[in-house]
């Protein structure tokens, strides 16, 4: 039967064309799923837009000027003091509670799960930080409030104030502690094996080779994650919008209340805010600098992970 | 501090079984290695040669669940007793990798580490420069030993490592295939170096390259899976490299060293 | 011989200095263990806090005294009385209104008496204190109430009961519940997830299936995984930006002949919480697409399968588990998030169900921003059961995922 088959097929002659041929349904589907693609590009065309535009109004505006908006420490767009430095000043501070909390603690927690724990233990102790990762940021502001700030107000006596930036700090490193943690954690394993091995066999306890080989080594992974960090916690709105205070004020007490670049955008736009002013155009003015801030910090820390990867691979 | 007098084998293994889980890696190993001698550790791949090479020093340590039977001895004592520290026996008995690992430090550095962490006392620069010296690398980077160790080729790499494993003064080196990931000049270079190392120590190297264990070999040891459809390798023959290149006692390291094996 | 061999410890004294080593090593360990003792009992801490304020003791009084309307105990009147209770004391104008929101005739038994409590007798609540407080000082607290409020009742309650899950937003929060704010949060989440899983799956076929590795699709990539690090706020300006103003036409539901709306509207909000977890959409799609093994695609090209056959018919379903459980994930991101519906403006006072991506809404995670900023404990207390309620929605969400997740790995 099967060789009838070919036979057959040999006697008689098949047309073939193997030209290439245009089949519009594909081309249609392939033309769509790039569209889909692009469109990543177009919300960031759209995000660069948007913002510049508003932003342009603001800085255009005659009673902005370069001298006043770095020069002086009020901001109160409404009756022209355009001094950027308390949202900065504020925005950093919180920054760099958190960054105190999350980079220590991120990367002790990484250095024991990745070179001392079981595997039993760690997947029994990773779903933990999991958690504590994908707790909405409100409600981190809920605990800045009314825990870590009672706390803060138990030790340190009355100068806590209710509303202050080391609380929301503090609560805001323990946010970012999973994600310094994954990602540090991530960079010590991907340190060879061959290199522990170096190190022992030179007579290298663990913890020796854990803290002088495989952390160095890992060094630029670890890097990545405290960029990342420091991005996150620039952009985190929540924590700061309820915890750090309301009213922008040019203090270096983080025990005082003082309003982030985020906790600004977050309290005047949810409040009446009218089109066209130069309260709204400057809420578009300081996203724009957030956007840039974290953009920039995104694709260093970005680039340094592909050269990491590359090195060991 | 046990024994006055040198020991008469650098180490002796006595009737040494490794397991993997339930699997024995390597069965029923009992050789005795020669001080300051090369010893080639030959066999087809497979049949535990790194295996027994790494229970030598401790290394198969870090390999869950595998663990060992019998004894290695060395100075009479037994590498796997209860009172012995795995991080002295690897002070004791440095090992060079079969791919290059410097760390990623400097030149400098990738030495004194390893000095500096066993407590060492002298003067650090020397020792460097000894130790380089001492694995034919000093003429090569002694312009460039604060550069990072990866910018050197991969034979000089290799002679790094063995520069800082010569750094901490070890009794033995092992060597796993040190030449199998470079190029016929390097090896060649990693070749001489261990014959003039074989004055101060005892070398024990795992080749797959039966010219090699006989160009540099005082002593091989043939190992070959124990029998046919067992995936346990044991030591079969054991004596002097000419020995086993020209008269060998077993029928499968004839067959084996004349390249009628499979 | 070698001189240097002299220069190391040897015997006791290298022992002495091994044993200093490993001394080290142990404090080091436990510090690195402490670390994570630290983010576990911070994990516990915070939950401790929610559930410690959605319970406790709570003093309250009644403004007006129920006898002053009816003779017979509240809890024995039954729904037409309290109807007519209603209808006699409010007045005509808060009648009508509360009518056009859901027409009084019809409400239970329940509702009606939640009204009278709150319209006519309006519950005065005096001071809340969290639970431990009130276990460890019960007796403190009853002498404190008797001194400070004489008149006022002390009651053990929980703040987060049935009703607290079916009960509309009220400005006051022993009547307020949740029930708006989940539906909106419900709605949101739809849309986006309406707009961002097929734009997501499709932009990861395209980049796993079909781009070369040209310029633009690089810049694509990059761009996708910068996208995922832009601060939520930035996307809440975007939506406020676009959504809101520059689409209002079309968002508040004006060119469909809706009226009396503005751009800040269920639909805005979801276009903007889409865009937000579109990148993280794109990137998890393209992981589970990563994960279908080569041969699959290789055996359909070999029977003369097109590109897109292949993909349709072998890689998408065999993706499918993976893409889901990426988009469960997203969603989970989407209902936690607060500061971009901030932005494009969420409603911080609403009390009637959405009924339709034009409505105005207000979403669980506002909820709980609105009432936290509270100065009055009574609000924190809600804001706490609110919270639990967002947590037990994510967990079952989270659960969800991996669930499916580990039905996947099974498979490979």
């Amino acid at each position: 039967m099967k060789q009838e088959n070919t036979i057959m097929e040999t006697q008689h002659f098949r047309p073939l064309d193997l030209r290439r041929k245009i089949r519009p349904g594909e081309s249609l589907i392939q033309a769509l799923l790039f569209l889909a693609g692009f469109l990543s590009i177009l919300i960031t065309l759209a995000i660069v837009y948007e913002l510049g535009k508003e932003a342009w109004l603001f800085f255009g505006s005659p009673d902005v000027t370069f001298a006043k908006f770095f020069g002086t420490t009020t901001w109160q767009p409404g009756i022209g003091h355009f001094g950027i430095w308390p949202l900065v000043t504020s925005t950093l501070i919180t920054s760099f509670i958190a960054i105190c909390v999350s980079l220590p603690l991120g990367l002790a927690t990484a250095l024991f799960l990745s070179e001392y724990a079981s595997p039993k233990a760690r997947s029994a102790l990773k779903p933990i930080l999991e958690i504590l990762a994908g707790i909405p940021t409100v409600v981190y502001g809920y605990f800045a409030l009314l825990f870590m700030t009672p706390l803060l107000q138990r030790i340190f006596g009355d100068g806590v104030e209710v509303y202050n930036m080391a609380s929301a700090g503090i609560v805001m490193g323990i946010m970012i502690l999973p994600l310094i943690s994954s990602m540090s954690e991530d960079a010590l394993s991907a340190v060879p094996r061959a290199l522990r091995e170096g190190a022992y066999a030179m007579g290298a306890t663990k913890f020796e080779t854990s803290l002088q080989v495989v952390l160095p080594a890992a060094l630029s992974g670890i890097g990545a994650a405290l960029i990342i960090g420091i991005s996150r916690a620039v952009g985190e709105t929540m924590i700061v919008a309820v915890a750090a205070g309301s009213g922008p004020n040019f203090t270096f007490n983080p025990f005082k209340a003082a309003e982030t670049m985020t906790g600004h955008i977050a309290r005047i736009s949810g409040g009446d805010l009218s089109y066209n002013s130069i309260d709204y155009n400057s809420l578009f003015a300081i996203a724009l600098m957030l956007f840039l801030v974290t953009l920039v910090l995104n694709l260093v820390s970005q680039s340094v992970i592909n050269r990491f990867r590359q090195r060991y691979e | 501090m046990q024994n006055t007098q040198p020991p008469e084998y650098a180490i002796e293994t006595k009737n040494l079984f490794i397991f993997y889980g339930s699997f024995a890696a390597v069965s029923e190993v009992n050789i005795k290695i020669e001080r300051q001698k090369v010893t080639a550790i030959i066999g087809p791949s497979g049949c535990g040669k790194s295996t027994l090479l790494r229970a030598f020093n401790r290394m198969n340590d870090f390999v869950p669940s595998s663990y060992v039977t019998g004894e290695v001895l060395l100075h009479g004592q037994n590498l796997y007793g209860s009172n012995i520290d795995p991080v002295e026996v690897r002070r004791r008995i440095g090992m060079v990798f079969q791919k290059p690992n410097p760390f990623p430090k400097s030149i400098y550095e990738n030495i004194a580490w390893g000095a500096r962490i066993n407590g060492f006392k002298g003067n650090m620069d020397e020792l460097v420069e000894q130790s380089l010296r001492g694995a034919a690398l000093w003429e090569e980077v002694k312009d460039k030993i604060h550069k990072s160790a990866y910018e050197l080729s991969g034979g000089q790499q290799q002679r790094l490592c063995i520069a800082r494993t010569i750094a901490i003064q070890p009794d033995i080196i092992l060597m796993d295939e040190p030449a199998s990931a470079l190029d016929p000049i390097s090896t060649l270079r990693i070749e001489e170096l261990m014959q003039e190392l074989k004055k101060n120590y005892t070398i024990i190297i795992v080749t797959h390259n039966m010219q090699q264990a006989a160009r540099v070999s005082d002593y091989t040891a043939m190992m070959m899976l124990d029998r046919e459809g067992s995936r346990s390798g044991t030591v079969i023959e054991f004596s002097e490299t000419k020995r086993i290149f020209t008269n060998p006692k077993d029928k499968r390291t004839e067959d084996y060293v004349t390249g009628r094996f499979g | 011989m070698n001189p240097n061999r002299d220069q190391f410890p040897e015997g006791d004294s290298f022992r002495r200095s091994l044993s200093g080593r490993y001394r080290l090593a142990s404090i080091w360990q436990a510090l690195f263990f402490s670390a994570l003792v630290i983010a576990i009992l911070s994990l516990m801490a915070l939950l401790y806090n929610v559930i410690d304020g959605s319970f406790g003791y709570v003093a309250y009084q009644y403004k007006n005294d129920p006898a002053q309307f009816t003779e017979k105990p509240l809890n024995d009147l039954n729904q037409q009385e309290l109807l007519a209770l209603l209808k006699s004391n409010l007045s005509a104008g808060a009648y009508k209104k509360l009518d056009n929101e859901k027409p009084i005739e019809k409400r239970s038994r329940a509702d009606l008496h939640t009204l009278v409590l709150e319209r006519l007798i309006q519950i005065d609540t005096k001071q809340t204190w969290s639970m431990t407080d009130s276990i460890l000082h019960s007796a403190k607290i009853k002498a404190e109430v008797a001194d400070q409020y004489p008149g006022a009742k002390l009651d053990f309650r929980s703040w987060l009961t049935f009703d607290f899950l079916v009960t509309p937003m009220s400005s006051k929060a022993e009547f307020a519940g949740v029930r708006t704010a989940i539906l909106g949060s419900l709605w949101m989440v739809g849309i986006a997830i309406l707009f961002a899983l097929p734009i997501g799956t499709g932009a990861a076929i395209y980049l796993q299936e079909y781009a070369d590795k040209n310029f633009l699709n690089r810049v694509i990539q990059t761009n996708i995984n910068n996208l995922a690090g832009v601060p939520s706020i930035v996307y809440g300006m975007l939506g406020l930006a676009i959504f809101v103003r520059a689409f209002e036409p079309f968002t508040s539901g004006s060119i469909f002949g809706m009226t009396d709306t503005n751009g800040r509207t269920i639909l805005s909000a979801g276009l903007t919480m889409g865009t937000l977890v579109l990148p993280l959409i794109i990137i998890n799609a393209q992981e589970a697409i990563k994960a279908v093994p080569d041969s699959l695609r290789q055996a359909a090209f070999g029977v003369g399968a097109t590109r897109w056959q292949t993909v349709w018919h072998h890689v998408l379903p065999n993706a499918l588990p993976g893409i889901l459980t990426g988009s469960i994930l997203a969603v989970s991101r989407a209902i936690g998030e607060t500061a971009p519906l901030i932005v494009i403006g969420a409603s911080t006072f609403i009390s009637i169900d959405p009924d339709g991506p034009f409505s105005k809404f207000t979403a669980l995670p506002i909820q709980i921003y609105q009432w936290t900023t509270r100065a009055q404990s009574e609000f924190h207390a809600i804001a706490a059961s609110a919270i639990i309620v967002l947590l037990i929605l994510l967990l079952t969400l989270n659960a969800t995922a991996v669930l499916l997740r580990n039905r996947v790995q099974r498979k490979y």
